[in-house]
Formats: structure tokens, C-alpha cells, sequence
């Protein structure tokens, strides 16, 4: 029997455009053999809940340069909980700063990787974190 | 005669390319540049083809334009900012809005939530306008504004604050970015579609040529491609052709070539590959004069300058060992100094984790001074011109742009090329592509995938006041309050009927913007006649 294949969100979330990190990571998910959608821009935290929701999937990516994310990502995190998908892994990446990333984890966000992190270190952390599961 | 043998000289172990995969060979000689002529090929600085630099005395005459873009908060914060970096020697201003400025939105907007004031100023009317200049006469300075979508209001509200200082606009000198083509490709600050966007940057070309005769009225940009993974010739090839739309769109528009084409400009990147970089610059510029002499038949030599702006790349700077970033800014202004550049700003070496601090922007600030003051490289024109390897590499960026532009004329032009996905898939490509050339350390990252050590970041970074939403909406109940909103509403109608229409848009954003109506109620006015660009999706 074939084993059912990851599927992840890449979501961004807010205004932020910048989008080179998110399609990268993408590509490389998929290249390594998950199931990837990505919302596309200007994603509000009820949209990504919506999408992940509606596709299913095990884990959501959320990339965010803007310094929006410590507004965002507790309502997103709030919504994931109203929605009851707290089995849906949660990851960032983008620019973050160290001191938020506490807080961050505390609402339920498993990691986050910093610009710089290597694509084959977020490829094994989303393997391990979701078959662990 | 026997050479010299010391120590054996072991053979190469690799390849070589340029950060972007050109391949570079271990010597260049004369060989290399059999057929190049000196007059077709390199000319004399501020004669045609102008690949040695746009003026005649360049540097001598007077140095590049010393333009830190910045902006954080409120129209306060950032007007201190402002003055921070005059006061330190800076010698134009450039405005970084704040995302929801960006996209025609109100500060108090549910899509302005949590992103007020942190990329940027915030900035909801003529009023944060007047205050972001407060003390800073308007035909002292030249400012260059980044905004692309709603890029005619934010010009309007400049205009509108000259008038308020009684500074006659004849006597403004600055720059709109407003070059919406490369939103679509890469910088993704778009609003509406394509063909309206275009009709606000002919009608923004058209009123400049009459009322502002020394406003920029798009800075044509490289930067944000090649941030977005584009290699150096795609990013001067897809700038070039860009501008070669605008140049179309504005002659279809009614206007001759001569009447708006002096007041375009251009703005680069200036990344880690040093020689690549300079070559870039100077093929931007004989590329861009042959084009506009052969192509649209441009008369006024001012019609043919590519004058650019560049920034030292933001993409190339590290989060890990930061201080190495002062390292590579000064590596990269350097090589827009040797380039030519007219304009450029340095990145700071806080910048991959925060806005910089007034510390690292000084740094990023001292790194020009000293190369315009200390290194000498400022006192000759064009230093490494007749350089085998640079007039070789020059050549081969110029064929290698002008292969993208006959394949992007076979699209039937950029807004096709774009419609398409075509510039947006090449740079996925380029992007992803150089994500695994560092992954299988192919290319290295000093402190990222070599010469790593374990060290947090040793830097305070700045951090945005939480207050700042708060500040601008209470603001803006204030201003919506003492306004006059009948004033408002008709002019805000008047717009609406204008854009539905084929008259120049300016006098009435104008009219808009003087009433105090909002740059979120303008933009929406606009979003309800033009509608909004959904992009494709694709990764």
C-alpha cells in the first residue's frame, strides 16, 4: 500500500509581497515528493484557516518579511483552535526577529527558521514532525 | 628562458561563473575584443553611446546622490529620520511607505492590521504628507518616493505639500517609482490591471512634461527582480524591456518620444559579483541609448541617458554574523561607483532582521562617504574601461539582454510577456536554482553555509512603536471630521467619472488629494472603475 503523501499549505499571510522564500520551499516540498498549495498573496488569517481546512492538509507554512506576524499570527493560531485543526502543524519562516520567537511557540507555532535556513533542514523537519504525528 | 617554478600551481578544481552562472574564463586579452570599435563600442563619458557614463565630467563634476531610503512610523518619526540623515551628510531623500500605503489602504482598514507603520510611513492623507516635510523646503532637496500602484496620489500629495510651502512645482526635482511592470514581475505591489495602470503612468508622463519639467517620472527598476532571483542579465533585460513598454505605451498615449522620455530613469541592484555588476550598469546604458535612437528614433540626447539609481542588493545580506554585511555593502557600492551610478543607497548591516537603527544607517552612510572621499576611485571616469574581462563581459550581458528581448517582442510585448507568466517563471527558476546551488555549496555564504560559528546576533534592532496604528487612526477620525466631505465627495466623484473616461487623471487626484480625501478612499474610488489584478498562481 502506498503511503498517503504530506500535504502542505504555503501561506502569506498579510500585505507582504515578497514571495522568492515561500515558492522556493515549495518547489522543494514538492520536489520531495509532498503535496503542496500555495494560497497565493494577501492571504488573510481567515483565508489560510479556510484553505487549509478545505484541502485537507497536514501542515501549514506561513512566510512573512512585513514584521506583521505577532498581529497575525495569534489570530491565525486562534482560528486554527476555533476551527478545531490543532492537529495541523504549524511552521514559519521569514523575518522574525529571535525575541519574538518565544512568544511564537507559546501560541503554538512548532518552529521557526530564520533567512538563512537550509532547505533540506525544513524538508526533514516537516517529514519527521508529521509522520511523528 | 626556463620560468620560475616555486611551488607546483594546482590546476583549477572548478568551474567559474558569475553569481548568476555566466561563465568566466581564466584570462581575458585582446583576442577578446577583436572587432570592438572604440567609438561604436565605448565613446567618451557623455556622448553617445554613453557605456563610460552619462555626464562628461561624471564624478568630478559632482559625486553620485547620497539617497538612504528610509521610513518607519509615523510622518513624525520618519521626518526625524529625515533630518537625522541630511544632518549627516546624505544628499537626497527617499521615501519608504508602509505596506498599507502601499496598496491604497487607510491606516485604519482591517487590511492594515498589525502592518502599520513597519515597512515603512505611514501615510493616509495630505496632512501626514505636510508633516513627513515639515522643515524641509521641497525645492532644497530632490526626494525619490518607492510607490508603484498608487503612485499618482502619493505624487499628487508631494505636489500638493510644494503649494502649501509656496514652492513652485517647476522648481521640484524628484522621483515617482511608478513602474507598475515590474510589480507584476516581481515586487507584487499591484492594485489594479494592467491597462489602467499603464493609463496612470502616461497621464502621470503627460502632466510632468508640462507642470514638472525636472520630475522622474518612473524609475524603470532592476532591483526588485533581481532580489526576487533573477540573474543579472534577465534583471537587465527584463528592466530594458520594461522601459521599452513605457516608452510604447507613452508614444501611443499621444506624446512624442522627446517630451517624456528625458525624465525616465532607471534603478538597480548592485549584488556580490563585483565585475558583473559594473559590466551590468555600463550595457544598461549603450543598450538603452542604441534603443532609444534606433528603435524610437529619440533627437534630444537627454532621451538617451540611462540614468540610474542603485542599491546594494538586500538579498545578499546575512542574519548570521551581521557584521559581515558591512563587508558586503562595501564591496557593492563600490562596484556602483565603478559602474557609474547617478544614486545609491547602502543597506545596513542590521537590515535582514529589522528597519535599521540611526547607528547601522550611519555606518551604511560612512561607507559611501569614504569611497567618495578616501578611495580615490571617484577622481577618473569610467577607471576600468578598455579592461579586456569588463568590455568582454559588457558585450556578452548586452547580447544576452537583447536574446530576452527579441524573445519577449515574439510574446508581443512585456504586458503580454506578463500576461503569459513568462519574466515571472524565469525567475522562479533562476531563484530556485541558485536556493540548491547553496544547498550543495556550489555557492558559499560566509557564516551561512561555510565559516559558520554559533553566535546570536549581536545587534539591537529597531523596533516599531505599537502605538503607531493607534496614533494614525485617531488621526484620521480627526481629519475625516474637520474636513469638508462635501468637498470630498464630489471631487471623489468627479474622479470616478474621469477614470471612466480618457482625460489626464492628475488634476483630479489633485483636486482629491487638496479636499484632505484619503489615499484609501482615492484608491478604492479607482479600485471601482478599474477593478483589481488577481496574479496567477504559480510556484
Amino acid at each position: 500500500m502506498t503511503e498517503k503523501k504530506i500535504r502542505v499549505l504555503i501561506a502569506k499571510p498579510g500585505l507582504d509581497g515578497h514571495d522568492r522564500g515561500a515558492k522556493v520551499i515549495a518547489r522543494a516540498l514538492r520536489d520531495a515528493g509532498m503535496e503542496v498549495i500555495y494560497t497565493g498573496l494577501r492571504q488573510t488569517p481567515e483565508q489560510i484557516i479556510q484553505a487549509a481546512l478545505q484541502e485537507d492538509v497536514d501542515a501549514i507554512g506561513l512566510s512573512i518579511l512585513s514584521g506583521a506576524h505577532m498581529h497575525l499570527f495569534p489570530r491565525l493560531m486562534e482560528l486554527r483552535r476555533e476551527k478545531n485543526l490543532e492537529d495541523v502543524m504549524v511552521f514559519a519562516g521569514g523575518i522574525i526577529p529571535d525575541q519574538d520567537i518565544p512568544r511564537l511557540k507559546e501560541i503554538g507555532i512548532t518552529e521557526v527558521f530564520p533567512p538563512g535556513s537550509s532547505l533540506a533542514e525544513i524538508v526533514n523537519f516537516v517529514t519527521t514532525h508529521i509522520r511523528a504525528a | 628562458m626556463k620560468t620560475i617554478e616555486t611551488r607546483e600551481q594546482p590546476p583549477a578544481s572548478r568551474s567559474f561563473e558569475t553569481l548568476s552562472g555566466h561563465p568566466v574564463r581564466e584570462i581575458y586579452t585582446a583576442d577578446d575584443l577583436r572587432g570592438f570599435d572604440v567609438p561604436r563600442d565605448l565613446g567618451t563619458p557623455g556622448e553617445y553611446p554613453y557605456a563610460r557614463g552619462v555626464y562628461r565630467n561624471m564624478y568630478r563634476g559632482r559625486l553620485w546622490t547620497m539617497r538612504q531610503f528610509a521610513g518607519f512610523g509615523t510622518a513624525e518619526d520618519t521626518n526625524l529620520r529625515f533630518k537625522y540623515l541630511l544632518e549627516q551628510g546624505q544628499t537626497g531623500l527617499s521615501v519608504a511607505f508602509d505596506y498599507p500605503t502601499l496598496f491604497g489602504y487607510d491606516s485604519d482598514s482591517p487590511q492594515a492590521y498589525g502592518e502599520v507603520g513597519r515597512c515603512g510611513v505611514a501615510i493616509d492623507s495630505l496632512a501626514d504628507m505636510e508633516t513627513l516635510f515639515d522643515g524641509i523646503r521641497l525645492d532644497q532637496v530632490t526626494t525619490s518616493m518607492t510607490t508603484n500602484a498608487p503612485a499618482a496620489v502619493i505624487w499628487a500629495m508631494y505636489l500638493a505639500t510644494a503649494e502649501k510651502q509656496g514652492v513652485d512645482w517647476k522648481d521640484l526635482s524628484g522621483t515617482i517609482q511608478n513602474d507598475i511592470l515590474k510589480e507584476y514581475i516581481a515586487q507584487k505591489t499591484f492594485i489594479y490591471p494592467p491597462e489602467p495602470s499603464m493609463r496612470l503612468i502616461t497621464d502621470a508622463m503627460g502632466f510632468a512634461a508640462r507642470e514638472v519639467p525636472r520630475w522622474n517620472t518612473i524609475s524603470i527598476s532592476g532591483y526588485h527582480i533581481r532580489e526576487a532571483g533573477s540573474t543579472a542579465i534577465q534583471e537587465l533585460a527584463f528592466t530594458l524591456r520594461d522601459g521599452i513598454e513605457y516608452v510604447e505605451y507613452g508614444m501611443r498615449a499621444g506624446l512624442g518620444v522627446d517630451e517624456f522620455a528625458p525624465r525616465l530613469s532607471f534603478f538597480f541592484d548592485v549584488h556580490n559579483d563585483f565585475f558583473e555588476e559594473i559590466a551590468k550598469l555600463r550595457a544598461a546604458r549603450r543598450i538603452w541609448a542604441r534603443t532609444m535612437k534606433e528603435r524610437f528614433g529619440a533627437r534630444d540626447p537627454r532621451s538617451l541617458l540611462c540614468r540610474i539609481h542603485c542599491q546594494t542588493a538586500g538579498v545578499s545580506l546575512t542574519a548570521q554574523q551581521p557584521y559581515n554585511n558591512v563587508v558586503r555593502v562595501t564591496l557593492q557600492a563600490l562596484a556602483a561607483v565603478l559602474g557609474g551610478t547617478q544614486s545609491l543607497h547602502t543597506n545596513s548591516l542590521d537590515e535582514t532582521l529589522a528597519l535599521p537603527t540611526e547607528k547601522s544607517v550611519t555606518i551604511a552612510l560612512r561607507t559611501q562617504q569614504i569611497i567618495a572621499y578616501e578611495s580615490g576611485v571617484a577622481g577618473t571616469i569610467d577607471p576600468l574601461g578598455g579592461s579586456y574581462f569588463v568590455e568582454t563581459l559588457t558585450n556578452e550581458m548586452e547580447a544576452g539582454a537583447r536574446g530576452y528581448f527579441d524573445r519577449i517582442d515574439a510574446l508581443g510585448g512585456m504586458v503580454a510577456a506578463i500576461e503569459r507568466g513568462y519574466p515571472q517563471r524565469e525567475i522562479l527558476e533562476s531563484s530556485y536554482q541558485y536556493a540548491r546551488a547553496v544547498e550543495r555549496k556550489e555557492k558559499i555564504v560566509v557564516g551561512v553555509n561555510e565559516f559558520v560559528t554559533e553566535e546570536p546576533p549581536p545587534v539591537d534592532t529597531l523596533v516599531i512603536d505599537e502605538d503607531v496604528q493607534k496614533r494614525q487612526c485617531s488621526r484620521l477620525k480627526e481629519l475625516r471630521a474637520r474636513r469638508d466631505s462635501t468637498s470630498v465627495s464630489r471631487n471623489l466623484a468627479e474622479l470616478k467619472r474621469a477614470a471612466a473616461g480618457t482625460e489626464n487623471l492628475m488634476p483630479r487626484i489633485l483636486d482629491c488629494v487638496r479636499c484632505y480625501a484619503t489615499l484609501g478612499e482615492i484608491s478604492d474610488a479607482l479600485r471601482e472603475v478599474f477593478g483589481e489584478y488577481q496574479e496567477p498562481n504559480i510556484f
